[in-house]
């Protein structure tokens, strides 16, 4: 579904070149669930812009089913950290999430159908007439989803999208993407610097190095599909791909590199050729 | 205290002191023998032999349709410029200088220049209110386009809102709060250009009936025509926050909600 | 870097504008009895500067724009100040502003006419009372954003009324007033030469409107050129003091929509 090859991104400042990322090749297969952990400032977002097609990268590409991606495609939703701003303050949660679907020309019944069952997916039911500013932050944000799920998009980008919010609120989310995810069977690729929600949420983990941003690991995630925030979290697996993946970023701050299994973990874990 | 009470003491506080200083005056200027200060009851009986009457139609109307003409062109042609303006930075670092020379010339002095290359019409009336009025809406249109949310900008973008729908639905909207502070001035300006420009050379308007009164000393008549212009002035500026308060509804329910305070 | 190119731009710009001014009237686009070329505007422009009245004239507009805007900005300090502070007050006098606030200045001309004539006064009646209500809504929004916490606290200290006033009120309120003076300069400058263009009162208005009566079309354009000229430094000037004023103050404020 979403081919991610050889990304190199450099920033050209005033006299100063940053290189954001050095080289980023995954794969992500239709209705996979893969979650993008990585240290603070390790070009996670300037990696999902570039799959979005809100950024172009210096080198490599993006392929969404095989087509390159240089502008925001049409198959692919993004939902964005700041959900305040995201949402258009000036129309009613129903008119925002109408909005793409009205670029899309989809007739009105059509709509009607997508935003209603959009909005009962993520749990909200009677907000269609309120304005984003009049919902608490756990509910824009469900707004978002809910925009991005009316879309029907073939992939969804979510860039940290429960950072900010608080931890109650992000475990409900959680869940409810995981269920959403379940039901519509859209791909995800989510990026987070929580390494638990990654564990929790992800068929696989990719771990990024700090920049300039390689990859790290490419770590499946075997926990049982079926997953709740009480027995899962609790599971002695899930301590342990925890532990894995909490080693890999403290290694990736003090600048390592390719992810090197020491021999105190016993776990098998894949890695991909180049780093 | 009771909700009527509440409304009330509102009530008392909003007219308490105009209703006071119109008694005042009333009485203070009763017996006045003052030529240039007549009774105000004198005044307010004259205010309806002269207004309320022809005049309305030939010259209260004009005036008020010159000034709506223009300040609409004024208006649409602000934001017109404004938007490519607002969007592009190059645009702007080679046109503002020569913007901020326009904007600071004083707009009563295009009066005489209009008149040279347009005449003492309407039409020149017009242009005089347009070229007034254009600059706080050309200014304020360029700085709402500018401070769009980038977020906003992005989210526009991965959606694929593009072209006629971006202009309306996203830099327009969010423009929308600043524009209508440019408009607020212009309209104020417009006003004030409407009058002088009957003021310096006109045939009929609310401004040269007034200068009228005034040269041949008819002093209570005058005195009603400023009440007039008084009137009109507040009753536009009424009306335009009437129409704000409905287009910009949801930007004062955001900012009232951002100040935590109930937004109803 | 950056700033240099604006630079460049704006150069480019203004240059671009003169060309324009200078070939549109001489293609005979629009008559150049309407718009004579720049040049010619340029050369009346060094005519005037060697006229005396010409200076007279600029010197009458500005004393009338400097002693108007300095009495409207004392009286809108003062009256903001007394009336934002005191509850009461402030609950009362509301209407009333919200009532006079919009009435045009000008709609005072034939009463200014009336009472002055000619004569300076006449001039001053306008400008004060039309940049009078610049200042003062600002000064009444800055009295208003003060934080109620700082006042009960200078309270609490024993601060009376004019101290309080000094330490607490004032620093609020200083950048409300600044934008509230350079929209009131603004402001007078306009009222000033309204004043001048249809009473008669002496200053660069009346030369607009004797060079427009009197056909000297090239002389009119250079006056106009002059006025925007003034209304630039004064724009400037008043950032330049805003600027000054508030380089300590690390307040972040909003111009209220005038």
């Amino acid at each position: 579904m979403l081919d991610v090859r050889g990304i190199h991104k450099v920033y050209e400042g005033r006299g100063r070149t940053v290189e954001a990322i050095r080289e980023l090749t995954f794969s992500v297969a239709g209705g996979e669930l893969v979650c993008l952990v990585g240290p603070s400032g390790c070009g996670k977002t300037t990696l999902l812009k570039c799959v979005a097609g809100l950024l172009t990268p210096t080198a490599g590409e993006v392929r969404l089913q095989g087509q390159v991606v240089s502008a925001p495609p049409p198959g692919m939703a993004v939902v964005f950290q700041e959900y305040g701003r995201s949402l258009f303050p000036w129309m009613t949660v129903r008119g925002n999430l109408e909005l793409p679907l009205k670029q899309k020309r989809l007739a009105r019944d059509r709509r009607a159908e997508l935003v209603a069952e959009a909005l009962a997916a993520v749990g909200l039911h009677d907000v269609d007439g309120a304005y984003p500013w009049q919902l608490s932050g756990g509910m824009q944000q469900r707004v978002a989803i809910a925009r991005a799920i009316a879309y029907e998009p073939q992939v969804l980008l979510m860039d940290e999208p429960f950072a900010a919010v608080d931890a109650q609120t992000r475990a409900e989310l959680e869940d409810l993407l995981r269920t959403v995810w379940r039901r519509f069977g859209v791909t995800i690729l989510f990026v987070t610097h929580d390494i638990d929600e990654a564990v929790y949420l992800g068929q696989r983990v990719l771990v990024l190095s700090s920049s300039p941003t390689v990859i790290m690991e490419d770590l499946p995630i075997d926990l049982p599909d079926e997953r709740d925030q009480l027995t899962t979290r609790s599971a002695p697996r899930f301590a342990e791909l925890r532990a894995h993946v909490y080693g890999l970023v403290q290694r990736a701050k003090q600048g390592g590199r390719a992810g090197e299994t020491p021999a105190a973990q016993a776990q098998p874990a894949e890695r991909i050729p180049g780093g | 205290m009771t909700a009527v009470g509440r409304l009330a003491r509102r009530a008392a506080l909003a007219l308490g002191l105009p209703l006071a200083i119109i008694a005042v005056l009333w009485v203070a200027s009763a017996d006045s023998q003052s030529f240039y200060l007549p009774p105000l009851r004198t005044v307010l009986e004259t205010f309806a032999d002269v207004w309320l009457s022809a005049r309305l139609i030939d010259d209260v109307l004009p005036s008020l349709l010159r000034l709506a003409v223009g300040y609409l062109a004024a208006v649409a042609l602000g934001v017109a410029i404004g938007v490519p303006l607002g969007a592009s930075r190059t645009v702007r670092g080679v046109v503002e200088p020569v913007l901020e020379f326009f904007r600071a010339i004083p707009p009563p002095v295009m009066v005489p220049i209009l008149i040279l290359i347009a005449g003492i019409g309407d039409i020149m009336k017009v242009l005089v209110i347009v070229f007034g009025c254009v600059w706080p809406v050309l200014l304020n249109t360029v700085e709402g386009v500018r401070a769009v949310d980038p977020v906003l900008d992005e989210t526009a973008r991965c959606y694929r809102i593009r072209g006629l729908a971006r202009l309306r639905h996203l830099v327009l909207r969010g423009a929308s709060p600043q524009i209508f502070t440019g408009m607020r001035q212009s309209l104020s300006i417009g006003i004030i250009l409407m009058v002088i420009s009957e003021m310096f050379a006109s045939s009929n308007g609310l401004g040269f009936t007034i200068i009228q009164f005034q040269r041949s000393f008819a002093i209570p008549e005058m005195w009603s025509g400023i009440i007039l212009l008084g009137l009109v002035g507040v009753l536009l500026s009424l009306a335009f926050r009437a129409v704000e308060g409905r287009v910009l509804a949801w930007y004062y329910s955001l900012r009232r909600s951002h100040r935590g305070e109930p937004t109803g | 870097m950056r700033a240099r190119s604006a630079w460049a731009q704006g150069v480019a710009g203004l240059a671009g504008l003169c060309v324009l001014l200078e070939l549109v009237p001489r293609s005979g686009l629009v008559s150049a009895r309407y718009l004579p070329p720049i040049s010619e505007i340029l050369a009346a422009l060094a005519d005037k500067a060697g006229e005396a009245s010409f200076w007279t004239a600029l010197a009458d507009t500005m004393r009338g724009w400097a002693i108007g805007l300095t009495v409207a900005v004392v009286a809108g300090v003062v009256l903001g100040v007394a009336l934002g502070s005191i509850g009461p007050l402030r609950a009362a006098t509301g209407s009333t502003i919200e009532f006079l606030r919009p009435i045009p200045s000008v709609a005072l001309v034939p009463l200014a006419v009336l009472l002055f004539g000619t004569d300076l006064r006449s001039k001053l009646l306008l400008i004060v009372y039309a940049a009078f209500w610049q200042v003062l809504i600002q000064v009444l929004s800055g009295v208003q954003d003060v934080d109620p916490v700082a006042r009960e606290t200078a309270r609490s200290y024993g601060l009376g009324a004019w101290a309080q006033v000094r330490h607490v009120t004032w620093p609020t309120t200083l950048p409300y007033l600044m934008t509230g003076v350079r929209l009131a300069a603004t402001i007078a400058l306009v009222l000033a030469i309204t004043a001048e263009l249809v009473i008669g009162s002496p200053g660069l208005g009346k030369e607009i409107a004797v060079a427009q009566s009197s056909g000297a079309v090239a002389s009119m354009y250079a006056l106009v050129v002059v006025t925007g000229l003034i209304g630039v430094a004064v724009n400037l000037l008043a950032r330049v003091l805003e600027r000054r004023a508030l380089a300590w103050h690390t307040s972040v404020r909003g111009e209220l929509p005038a």
